[in-house]
């Protein structure tokens, strides 16, 4: 709803959009107290926010700048009513949603701040729950939410995401936003599974938006899309029912999500044409050689490998030599792997990571030297981010000591 | 350039409601396409067939436009074009022509004092 008021009212009248929305919310709250609520509320809600403003752009015609490409058709009654109609059309919304996507990934923005603003705008969480997913103050949230908003007002036009030059010159920013939107949900530190869920959830729903329109479905899109369905197909066995994280291998492989797996990979399929490979094209296909083993020892450490020698050679990075090693780790043994995170050059970078301890002192524990393991585990405790990877991490230090005592 | 005010006379009220919506959309998709072109000077507005009439020094007051509603004027609109052959040109393409109305294309007319 804010992306169609906002394509009237222009990027620069986005506080006016948002106010429009909250005041339709507002006039629902009162009269569905004493009417009900409606057959279908949230038509009621479209028709409430459009009536409002075709009341603001008659009253404000010649006093403010509305968006400057429909401003002819605002300006006049001929055409008024039927472009705030043709706006809120359900086929319009898609393709405001679209535009605003893009005008969100603003190139003088920093990734961060896009992410923010796609949640706060697209997905309409709330700055408490930005800041409870992204771990952050709310007032810092706030902060970088107001100053990416001046950025955008500074463009008054929205991004015209339907002009083919433009759009594939930002896809790859709006590819990344998405790709750190689900990430931060899929590995994001918060505490709240709930919210968690809910970012992956709000990024595929993005993503499919893009994909169904003709100029955002290109193979880069698709590998996207299957990247985040092949990873979320495994979200049910992620957690176990005390909401405890629980590692690939331990995963309950029966839990995981059929339907998405499948769709997983053929979208994966469908990423497979030209000639750009990217990294979610690697990293899909890592996820469908997980996805394509029944058990633990069926997957082809081999093929894993490989696909990470090939993301080190796209994107080189810490994180990404650290995966590599563990697969090597599972494919020739856990000294091999310990080798291999030796030799990561950058791993001061990883210090924070608790998972780079906790991939130490994996390897430790299964080579069996449990008191190594245990510091290495003991350090990732240290570091965990929430209570989640803190009772994970808990457990596995349990599983030394009891490996110690044997 | 020069400019030219399109005087649409006779306007479409009869019809189902679809076919009304039919009639707005070729209305806007014609303003789309003069408004690319640099056409309009300004988009003017339609105008409601009641209201008063003030006439002659006693200024007499008289309901409505009074006129058949083939001459009813139903709104106007300032157009930018080379000359009136031109601007004759554009009017074709408006949609009121299909529902038997008529554009009445005329130069603005500038003053010599």
């Amino acid at each position: 709803m804010v992306a169609a008021l906002t394509r009237v009212f222009g990027v620069h009248n986005l506080a006016l959009a948002e106010d429009v929305v909250q005041d339709a919310f507002c006039r629902a709250v009162e009269v569905w107290k004493f009417r009900g609520v409606p057959e279908n509320p949230s038509a009621w809600l479209m028709a409430t926010a459009k009536h409002r403003a075709l009341d603001i752009l008659r009253r404000q015609r010649t006093a403010r700048i509305f968006a400057p490409e429909l401003e002819r058709l605002l300006e006049s009654e001929w055409t008024l009513a039927p472009v705030i109609e043709e706006v809120f059309a359900p086929g319009a919304i898609k393709d405001n949603l679209l535009r605003m996507m893009f005008s969100c990934c603003h190139p003088r923005l920093p990734e961060a701040a896009q992410v923010a603003l796609v949640l706060h705008i697209l997905c309409g969480v709330s700055v408490s729950e930005i800041a409870s997913a992204f771990v952050s103050a709310h007032a810092a949230i706030e902060k970088r939410i107001t100053r990416a908003k001046k950025v955008l007002a500074t463009s008054k036009s929205l991004f015209d995401a339907l002009d083919p030059a433009q759009f594939s010159a930002r896809l790859p920013a709006v590819h990344r936003a998405l790709y750190l939107l689900f990430n931060e949900g899929y590995h994001g530190a918060s505490a709240e599974t709930v919210v968690r869920m809910e970012l992956c959830r709000e990024a595929m729903r993005l993503t499919a938006v893009l994909l169904d329109h003709p100029i955002g479905t290109t193979p880069v899109t698709y590998a996207l899309a299957a990247l985040m369905s092949l990873h979320a197909a495994r979200l049910p066995a992620r957690v176990d029912a005390a909401g405890n994280l629980v590692a690939l291998c331990d995963q309950d492989r029966s839990r995981w999500d059929q339907e998405l797996a499948v769709e997983g990979m053929k979208l994966l399929e469908l990423s497979a044409t030209g000639s750009e490979l990217t990294e979610y094209h690697i990293e899909a296909a890592i996820a469908s050689v997980h996805a394509r083993a029944p058990r633990m020892d069926d997957t082809d450490w081999e093929k894993v490998v490989s696909l990470y020698d090939t993301l080190m050679t796209i994107r080189p990075s810490p994180i990404v030599a650290l995966n590599r090693a563990i697969a090597i780790a599972q494919n020739k043994g856990p000294e091999r792997g310990l080798e291999e995170i030796g030799s990561i050059t950058d791993a001061d970078r990883l210090a924070k990571y608790p998972f780079y301890s906790a991939a130490l002192g994996e390897l430790e524990l299964r080579r069996g030297s449990h008191e190594t393991a245990r510091e290495h585990f003991g350090a990732a405790l240290a570091l965990a981010r929430n209570p989640m990877e803190r009772r994970f991490f808990d457990q596995r230090i349990g599983a030394c000591e009891r490996g110690g005592a044997q | 350039m020069s400019e030219f005010t399109f005087l649409f006379r006779g306007r479409a009220t009869s019809g189902s409601p679809e076919e009304m919506q039919k009639h707005m959309e070729k209305w806007v998709a014609w303003f789309k396409e003069i408004s690319a072109k640099g056409q309009i000077k300004d988009p003017g507005h339609p105008l409601a067939p009641t209201g008063q009439t003030v006439t002659g020094k006693q200024k007499i007051i008289t309901d409505g436009p009074y006129v058949e509603a083939k001459d009813l004027v139903g709104g106007y609109m300032l157009v930018e074009a080379k000359d009136l052959a031109h601007a004759v040109e554009i009017s074709k393409g408006c949609p009121i022509l299909e529902a038997g109305g008529a554009v009445e294309v005329r130069p603005i007319e500038q003053l010599t004092l």
